[in-house]
């Protein structure tokens, strides 16, 4: 038995532990160590997961290098690890961005300028931010490479809570002197509407464990029980087949966000700090649509394609509803909360499409928004911290002062508005054309989702950084050698996934084609086929010409 | 059986009365509480007054320790589990949930009593260190005679062996085995409690008005047990649990006299609903719930935290007997009631605690929610009910003992500052107990990975396994609503400015530092590793019948 997945998961948590446990940071070169020991941690968690998604045989089982620790026996409960395509993916992405998170919030967690005497918090803010980060990565990590149903819970749960610290103990320093309370709001409502989600979801894994027991079946083993479901061995029934999916499908779409549920996230993300809002939308939230695509589907078929149209119509108002408030936000992180709320319409659209093309796109643009929204949102948060203002209003012409960031916050906004050639075009492509397939009206309707995300990135570009230049902007230094270092590696991963997707699809499709068969669903005959890995950069750069100009 | 032999033994006049057969091993976990408590009393009256602090601590540990260590050798020798029998005549029960109750209630009269040895949190009072509990609990409020006796530097350390009386008649209640000793034990244990509550150090008045409202309504409490308990006899012709539930089942040979009486269900339903006042009483669940807030404010904060904690064990213990053992047969009579009990419980719990301004009082309506939590698993009326009942009742009286301890140690001029507002900020004056309460409140509001979501899990699979799904529905939404007000709590600690003279945080002894370090140990630990008590608590499921 390899331990190879746990180990992935073990060296975060180590780190967080560490690092929390160093000496307090009265120091600059103190907290320096604090940051740096941090991010060698998280830059092995990095190479763990690499390694993880190169052992990963895309023609072998279904998952792989499975680990399996007895827990609580009396429940069922095994510590059972397993990756397939898509967790490899997912867990990879999650390493890749945390040591860029650490490194763009080198100084964010630093005490304030004038720290009251003696105050204990000032000195230990540096090692709790990085800790928590560390924390919240072990923990995601652990959800994606869980192949029992109550250890996924558990992680899914527990990660609330040092996600809630970050958000209300490391504030914007743009906010203004309503920052604490705002910031302190935005953490609670957050805690409280995932939690929420997250306890309607025990009392269905509850529903899930007692009606297995039931029937011989006493445990939470997803391998176990998605085979018995799909063999007829485990028999839910329709009422209550439909009651746990609710269930579950609860949880994960507050997490994800699904319109209507998505209100908390534009305060987290306005009111966390950049570094955080990235680690929200780019990586706690993706366990939510990863989670649909894993429990839902795999453990509930049924209901599954009986509430397909319901989603797909939630889906759909959330890729139009989070467009047009994009447009209309005053503040440039709520803008792009907004915007991710749009993309998560996509996600989800993708997933109950119950098409390959569909289902793999859902899992590469998950990929891609991570990627491109941290680029986005950590280049927003570098402008952000030298005006002091995160209103839009507040810019103009920084493109004259500092034309590197500019240039990267607009690869970034293109990126987001799926410019082909950009990774994210891709994945958008792949969703839209599985969707199409099955259901082709709600296919046409997101394609404006395509057209209202070219308004919202390009009207922000153009209002903060072409025009004349404002008084305040002036003299705006251009972006530092190590906020070049944070944004290189994803715009690098943009360009670089949008012309050659080839290794991610290699590692998706097959398990995107075993939950679809789970679901006992098969692609509807394409007029037009469309081979899922190996077309798409060609013919999606063959079509941009007519889509796009 | 025990009422032919005393009438033979009454009849030949030339017989002597018969001595009872006593298992005195069997019986020792409670004779080694009761002897060291009336050790205790003698210490108190022979030694020097500033000897006494220490010797009285003394005593009671090691009391407790011994009484741990006879519950240890009985689960070893397989009472409990092979060789689960009644004992004393038939009065008391050794079986599963005796052993495992005790055992727990033991290890939390230990960690309680490691708080009551505290004194580095109180100034000195007549150059004597000063505990939380009254220089003199019978002096004035405020008068000249309290002033004098706070300036000569009294204790009463007679709270060391009325705990340990408490804790005797703690012992005996689950373990109850008839009627009527359930009810000695209940007086027993309740008495002690009583005046505990009124010996706060501080803030006397609160403090007397709390005993005496406890007091009054458990005084009430105990009438309906009791006269419960004499219309069951009227029904059944006997108190002993296992007799009782015969005769309703109609296994039992009958006298004559009592065939008329079974026909009567009147006796046996109002007899039923009056033994469960009595007990929903003691647990306090909605609607016999009203005393809590207000004792729990008044007590002083080591009693609270031991009553909390160690009540509730024993009082769920003696529910499940009553409903296990006597009235499986009137399942359908009883469980709609305890449906709607729990569901108000829970609802009213958790509702009513939002708007609290006070720590403790907030804890006690967390308490009443968590009593209904707990009655879920108690409904669930099967083998794993019973077992996560065990289960949830050693989680939780572990976080409460520490959560109260951690109550003590936020102070100010004026003693402990219990009120909210004065809690703001306190985790960027001290974020260690500040994280620390921050981990007991999670644990109450059963975050994964702490005991509290252990047990949550526990109960609420065993009420959707025995049917019972509407009520985790309730539950679970009702810990939403729970894990509001804990969330505010921390949201004041951590993300709210401090107030300027607002309350330090003492530093404690080893005594308090120690029973918060456990609490936190078994917290987590229960959270991350729980199988082994999960295995000793579904072993110890079975009841002597």
């Amino acid at each position: 038995m390899s331990v190879l997945l746990t180990a992935t998961c073990a060296v975060p948590a180590v780190g967080a532990v560490v690092t929390a446990a160093l000496p307090a940071g009265s120091t600059e070169a103190r907290r320096r160590n604090t940051k740096i020991v941090a991010t060698v941690f998280s830059v092995a968690t990095l190479a763990l997961a690499g390694a993880v998604a190169a052992r990963f045989d895309p023609d072998g089982a279904r998952y792989q290098l499975t680990e399996s620790y007895s827990w609580i026996r009396s429940f069922g409960i095994t510590f059972a690890l397993g990756v397939d395509g898509i967790g490899a993916v997912l867990a990879l992405l999650t390493a890749v961005l945390v040591p860029v998170v650490l490194l763009a919030s080198w100084h964010d967690a630093d005490p304030a300028v004038a720290p009251p005497e003696g105050s204990f918090e000032n000195r230990r803010r540096t090692q709790a931010f990085f800790a928590l980060v560390l924390a919240v990565e072990a923990m995601v990590i652990v959800s994606f490479y869980a192949t029992d149903v109550f250890l996924f819970y558990v992680f899914f749960e527990a990660m609330l809570i040092p996600m809630y610290f970050l958000i209300g103990g490391f504030g914007d320093r743009a906010g203004g002197p309503e920052s604490a309370r705002q910031r302190s709001y935005a953490a609670v409502k957050f805690l409280l509407y995932n939690l929420l989600g997250g306890l309607v979801m025990l009392a269905a894994v509850i529903g899930l464990y007692v009606i297995a027991q039931d029937q011989g079946l006493g445990t939470f083993d997803l391998q176990t029980l998605t085979a018995a479901v799909a063999d007829g061995r485990l028999q839910i029934g329709g009422t209550a087949e439909k009651a746990l999916f609710l269930g579950f499908f609860f949880a994960f779409a507050v997490k994800a966000p699904l319109w209507p549920l998505h209100t908390w996230l534009p305060n987290a993300m306005g009111e966390a700090t950049a570094g955080t809002a990235v680690l929200i939308t780019a990586v706690v939230d993706k366990v939510g649509t990863f989670a649909m695509l894993r429990f839902c589907l795999g453990l509930f078929p049924d209901a599954s394609k009986t509430f397909a149209p319901a989603i797909l119509v939630l889906s759909l108002i959330g890729i139009v509803y989070g467009a047009l408030l994009a447009i209309g936000q005053k503040d440039i992180k709520r803008l792009v909360a907004y915007a991710s709320i749009s993309h998560f319409g996509f996600i989800i659209m993708g997933i109950f499409a119950m098409t390959s093309q569909g289902q793999s796109g859902a899992t590469l643009y998950m990929v891609n928004h991570g990627i491109s929204t941290a680029a986005w949102m950590l280049v927003a948060g570098f402008l952000i911290s030298r005006r002091g203002s995160r209103l839009i209003a507040d810019y103009g012409g920084v493109q004259k002062v500092a034309p590197v960031l500019a240039g990267t916050f607009l690869i970034g906004g293109l990126a987001t508005l799926s410019l082909p050639g950009l990774a994210p075009f891709v994945s958008e492509f792949l969703v839209l054309v599985g969707t199409f397939s099955r259901y082709p009206a709600v296919g046409i309707v997101a394609t404006f989702g395509i057209v209202l995300a070219a308004l919202y990135a390009l009207l922000l570009y153009q209002r903060t950084m072409t025009g004349p230049v404002k008084e305040e902007v002036r003299g705006m230094p251009d972006l530092k050698v190590r906020e070049l270092a944070v944004v290189a590696p994803l715009v690098a991963l943009t360009v670089l996934l949008g012309v050659y997707p080839k290794p991610l699809t290699d590692l998706v499709n097959p398990s995107v084609n075993a939950t679809l068969s789970q679901v006992h669903q098969t692609d509807p005959t394409p007029a037009h086929p469309v081979s899922a890995d190996h077309g798409t950069a060609q013919d999606g750069t063959a079509r941009s010409g007519g889509e796009h100009k | 059986m025990s009422s032919t032999g005393w009438l033979a033994a009454a009849g030949g006049s030339t017989q002597s009365i018969p001595a009872p057969h006593i298992e005195y091993g069997q019986l020792s976990p409670m004779l080694v509480v009761f002897g060291a408590a009336v050790v205790g009393i003698l210490l108190e009256a022979f030694l020097p007054r500033r000897l006494r602090h220490w010797a009285q601590v003394v005593t009671a540990l090691v009391g407790l320790a011994g009484a741990f260590v006879a519950v240890l050798v009985l689960a070893v020798q397989g009472y409990g589990t092979t060789k689960v029998g009644a004992i004393a005549m038939g009065a008391v029960a050794l079986d599963g949930p005796t052993l495992f109750l005790q055992g727990v209630i033991l290890l939390v009269a230990v960690v309680a009593v490691l708080t009551y040895a505290e004194r580095r949190l109180e100034p000195k009072a007549g150059g004597e260190p000063a505990d939380a509990f009254a220089a003199q609990a019978s002096a004035t409020p405020g008068g000249e005679q309290e002033r004098s006796a706070i300036r000569a530097g009294f204790t009463t350390s007679e709270v060391f062996p009325l705990t340990m009386f408490a804790v005797g008649g703690m012992l005996l209640f689950p373990a109850a085995n008839d009627l009527l000793t359930m009810f000695v034990a209940l007086e027993v244990f309740s008495l002690p409690l009583y005046l505990l509550c009124a010996l706060a150090r501080r803030r006397r008045l609160l403090s007397q008005e709390a005993a005496v409202k406890y007091f009054l309504l458990g005084a009430f409490a105990s009438a309906f047990f009791l006269f419960g308990t004499a219309l069951l006899y009227g029904y059944a012709g006997t108190v002993r649990l296992g007799e009782v539930a015969e005769v309703i089942s109609g296994n039992a040979l009958l006298t004559p006299a009592l065939v008329s009486s079974t026909q009567n269900d009147a006796l046996l339903l109002v007899g039923l609903a009056m033994l469960t006042v009595g007990l929903l009483f003691k647990v306090g669940a909605v609607p016999f719930h009203s005393w809590t807030p207000d004792v729990y404010q008044g007590a002083p904060t080591p009693v609270t935290g031991f009553m909390a904690a160690a009540t509730k064990v024993a009082a769920f213990g003696a529910v499940l007997r009553l409903f296990y053992v006597a009235f499986p047969a009137l399942r359908l009579d009883w469980r709609p009631v305890l449906w709607g009990v729990a569901i108000l419980t829970m609802v009213v719990g958790a509702v009513l605690a939002v708007t609290q301004q006070d720590v403790k009082r907030l804890l006690a309506y967390s308490s009443i929610a968590h009593a209904g939590f707990i009655l879920t698993g108690v409904i669930a009326s099967n083998r794993q009910g019973v077992g996560s009942v065990l289960f949830y009742l050693l989680a939780y009286s572990f976080v409460t003992l520490g959560a109260f301890a951690v109550v003590t140690l936020v102070r100010d001029s004026k003693g402990e500052a219990t009120h909210l507002s004065s809690w703001a900020g306190l985790g960027r004056r001290s974020p260690l107990v500040a994280a620390v309460f921050a981990l007991f409140l999670l644990a109450f509001a059963g975050i994964p990975l702490t005991s509290g979501f252990t047990g949550k899990f526990a109960v609420f699979q065993a009420a959707a396994a025995g049917g019972a799904t509407p009520l985790v529905i309730v539950g679970v939404l009702s810990s939403a609503v729970a894990a509001f007000f804990y969330i505010r709590v921390i949201v004041l600690m951590f993300f709210s400015d401090p107030q300027p003279g607002g309350p330090t945080v003492a530093v404690p002894s080893a005594f308090t530092a120690t029973a918060i370090g456990i609490g936190v140990l078994v917290t987590i630990g229960l959270g991350l590793l729980p199988q082994y008590f999960l295995d000793l608590a579904s072993k110890a499921v079975f009841f002597v019948g």
